[in-house]
């Protein structure tokens, strides 16, 4: 086991990982289902007339055990990140990234196509595009 | 006296954007220290890592494509970039840096100067 020393080092550190959190938890419009612990992974959504894009922040990831599902118009994204071995005789000064299993909820609009789905791993952002159905897109009608 | 006006001018004309501040786990052992620190959506060629004085900075941006005409509907990720600060001690080789970025995680490895290697020193009985 590495040694934890028992008062953060850093107080300005542990001050602003505070501020971060209270950001997290009060600046946006919390979700019924809350956000994952230490906000990982964190996860911004936008919308096109065609499409919902929703990018979820999950840095460190094999992307082969990205678990994404959707079952009646609920999208899952569910994993686990390890935790970095630390060496022998090691002491950890700072410890603030998420370590362990995550899973994140989102609910899709009415019109979402789950048959219709592309996920792409980058740069540690899991990027989901889901069309939204032909049927429910603008459509222009011709007058006879 | 006259330093110190520049420094305060300089400061003045260049504010500093807003960013976010990356959770970071740093680990020493013997040899040095790593640092790991999350930077999600940062590619290698925005990422820079910089050594001045004895402070380390970490800055990335966030760049993804975003597909045109997107309006963002939740935002919990409300600042492209990033960037964190770390005061450096004089034991460490700021020279020796070595930076790995993967799937978002950036791996810094700063080793200890020579001279501030562990060594055992031999008791003489006498």
């Amino acid at each position: 086991m590495p040694y934890r020393p028992l008062f953060a080092r850093d107080v300005f550190a542990e001050m602003d990982r505070l501020q971060r959190e209270m950001l997290q938890a009060f600046d946006i419009s919390p979700s019924i289902r809350g956000l994952a612990r230490g906000g990982y992974p964190a996860i911004n959504v936008g919308s096109t007339p065609k499409s919902i894009e929703l990018y979820t922040f999950a840095p460190g990831i094999d992307p082969a055990t990205l678990d994404v599902q959707i079952e009646k118009g609920v999208l899952t994204v569910a994993g686990e990140r390890k935790a970095e071995p630390a060496p022998e005789k090691a002491s950890v000064h700072i410890d603030e990234r998420f370590s362990g299993r995550f899973r994140r909820v989102v609910t899709l609009p009415e019109d979402a196509d789950p048959g219709a789905v592309e996920a792409r791993y980058r740069d540690g952002v899991l990027h989901i595009s889901v069309a939204r159905k032909a049927s429910a897109q603008p459509r222009r009608i011709t007058v006879q | 006296m006259n330093d110190t006006t520049k420094v305060a001018r300089q400061a003045a004309s260049a504010p500093v954007e807003a960013a976010l501040l990356p959770a970071v786990d740093v680990i020493e052992d013997t040899g040095g220290i790593t640092l790991y620190a999350d930077l999600p959506g940062v590619p290698r060629e925005k990422l820079n890592l910089h050594v001045e004085a004895d402070t380390l900075t970490i800055e990335g941006e966030i760049a993804i494509p975003v597909p045109e005409g997107m309006e963002p509907t939740h935002v919990e990720v409300a600042l492209p970039r990033y960037r964190r600060a770390f005061t450096l001690s004089k034991e460490l080789d700021a020279g020796k840096v070595s930076a790995e970025l993967n799937h978002g995680v950036l791996k810094l490895r700063i080793p200890k100067a020579e001279h501030a290697q562990p060594r055992r020193i031999q008791v003489a009985v006498g």
